[in-house]
């Protein structure tokens, strides 16, 4: 285990060097923030009848995706992960007395929490100055405070899982180009990044709910804006538990049989 | 004449260059398709709810989102030298440019041809083909003008932009990640009218970065809720942006220092 946290430790501080990055990706998601709210205000004024969620639960909904983006942008894969597998330096890593699938899991962990960290800030408190219902709002309560955070994390527990099924992947494959590509198209449109689960047809929207993509930002920030019930708010914290179990288990299981078969070619 | 053979023949080097590598190619272009799909999925399912936006309907947002798609594609495969134009300051490559006998604009353009940018112009062509086709437009020869000017006028500008981002290369030798927010932010902008962002967006959009010269006035006069003659010259104004795009990228030439590797 402390392995593993000092693998987690060093990532962290290197993520938390990136200053100037960070600042150009505040003010990058800070405008796609504002574009994105000035849509749904769009949407609101000529049908608020039809809006799924209020408009403020919707900004709030926003603004938060744009502060905890690293968390949850799949497309953010670690390149080298990717690099040492086709070059074959991942022989190294195999060499060493560690499980890669875990040390992957606290690297990627670590990665996601500094860039966050470093941007999550400045966007939410800028957000929170913003003349209502275009700013983010309070929480409902602290326990949904609380139970945010909650399924924030499991949440990010959730995506980084999902993204090292991809790398365990990209062993059988070798070259790892569409697999990324078709992945993280389904990511970003069942997630509810593209546009929130709640604008999507119920019909639709109840199977949606059930993937494991839902149980990545979805949860957490429909938690946040309370614009799910309370029984529901268990049920979805209980699904992202049992995906995070079901595509840890499926990693490993699959990490084993790769590094089983595994052919490291030449170089 | 010469100056377009031989930037033909730049075109002509890239494209065997990428089909040395086909699957690549495919995979990249099938990449590309699918981001803008996604996008187009988010409309879609957007007017599922809603039978229209500040009066416009799902056909004509379409035919605007289409547009907008087909003048970035195009001036992403174009000038995708000038996206990527950090490295070639860093590599030193420019060095190489500079001191060839040819103008440098055209080297840099030539340096690169994106071609897999063919997924997102062919499903902008699908939409804009439904577009026409659903949004009840009578078109008369003004009208499609009025389209190919939007077209021309809008690659010009993602193209001035492209400009600005790799002039300011000259001075920070990194990309600057801020910028994106006015390239890929304009192809965000631009999948509804402009006008349904409120007045300040049109505002900005009119005078600053001219985007709505290019997408919302002429769309109003193809959708005949403008009927003046003037909507339908707006969009080939808007390349007075590449004035300053331009000058900022001679005094960037200018200034260049080596980075010596």
């Amino acid at each position: 285990m402390k392995k593993y946290l000092s693998f987690f430790q060093l990532r962290f501080t290197m993520g938390l060097q990136y200053r100037t990055a960070a600042l150009a990706g505040v003010i990058t998601q800070f405008a796609w923030g504002g574009m994105q709210v000035m849509m749904y205000r769009a949407f609101y004024r000529t049908d608020a009848a039809a809006f799924p969620m209020s408009l403020s639960a919707t900004s709030s909904y926003v603004w938060l995706q744009q502060a905890f983006l690293a968390f949850f942008a799949v497309w953010m894969m670690e390149n080298d992960i990717f690099d040492s597998i086709v070059n074959g330096n991942i022989s190294y890593e195999l060499c060493r007395p560690i499980s890669i699938y875990n040390m992957w899991f606290a690297r990627s962990m670590a990665t996601r929490l500094a860039r966050a960290v470093l941007r999550c800030f400045p966007i939410l408190i800028v957000a929170a100055f913003i003349q209502q219902p275009y700013g983010i709002d309070t929480p409902a309560s602290l326990p949904h405070f609380l139970l945010f955070v909650l399924s924030l994390i499991l949440g990010l527990a959730v995506a980084v899982t999902f993204c090292l099924l991809v790398y365990v992947l990209a062993f059988f494959t070798i070259s790892p180009q569409g697999l990324r590509i078709v992945f993280i198209s389904c990511v970003e449109f069942f997630s509810g990044a593209v546009i929130p689960l709640p604008f999507f047809p119920d019909h639709i929207r109840s199977i949606m709910e059930l993937l494991p993509f839902a149980s990545m930002q979805n949860t957490a920030l429909r938690i946040y804006s309370s614009s799910i019930g309370a029984d529901e708010i268990r049920r979805a914290i209980e699904l992202q538990g049992f995906w995070l179990v079901v595509l840890t288990a499926a990693g490993k299981l699959l990490c084993r049989v790769a590094v089983k078969r595994i052919i490291v070619q030449g170089g | 004449m010469k100056t377009i053979r031989l930037y033909l023949h730049y075109v002509s080097i890239n494209i065997r260059c990428m089909m040395q590598y086909k699957t690549s190619f495919l995979l990249t272009a099938v990449g590309q398709f699918l981001v803008s799909f996604n996008i187009f999925l988010g409309i879609f399912f957007m007017f599922q709810r809603f039978s229209s936006v500040e009066g416009f309907t799902y056909s004509e947002v379409l035919l605007c989102f289409s547009v907008v798609l087909l003048e970035f594609g195009l001036a992403e495969m174009v000038a995708r030298g000038f996206d990527t134009f950090s490295g070639m300051v860093r590599s030193g490559e420019f060095d190489r440019v500079l001191v060839r006998p040819q103008n440098e604009i055209l080297q840099v353009l030539g340096s690169k041809f994106e071609l897999t940018r063919i997924g997102r112009l062919l499903q902008a062509v699908v939409m804009f083909a439904y577009g026409i086709m659903k949004c009840n437009v009578v078109w008369n020869v003004p009208k499609i003008c009025t389209l190919l000017f939007m077209l021309a006028g809008g690659t010009v500008v993602f193209t001035a932009l492209f400009f600005i981002y790799a002039a300011l290369c000259f001075f920070t030798l990194e990309g600057l990640e801020f910028m994106n927010v006015f390239t890929d932010g304009g192809r965000e902008l631009g999948k509804y009218p402009i006008g349904i962002y409120g007045k300040k967006m049109l505002l900005f959009t009119t005078f600053v970065i001219p985007y709505a010269l290019v997408q919302y006035y002429p769309l109003l006069y193809i959708l005949d809720r403008q009927t003046s003659v003037f909507y339908m010259f707006l969009p080939l104004a808007a390349c007075w942006f590449f004035i300053p795009a331009l000058l900022l990228w001679k005094f960037g030439v200018r200034c260049y220092q080596s980075s010596g590797s």
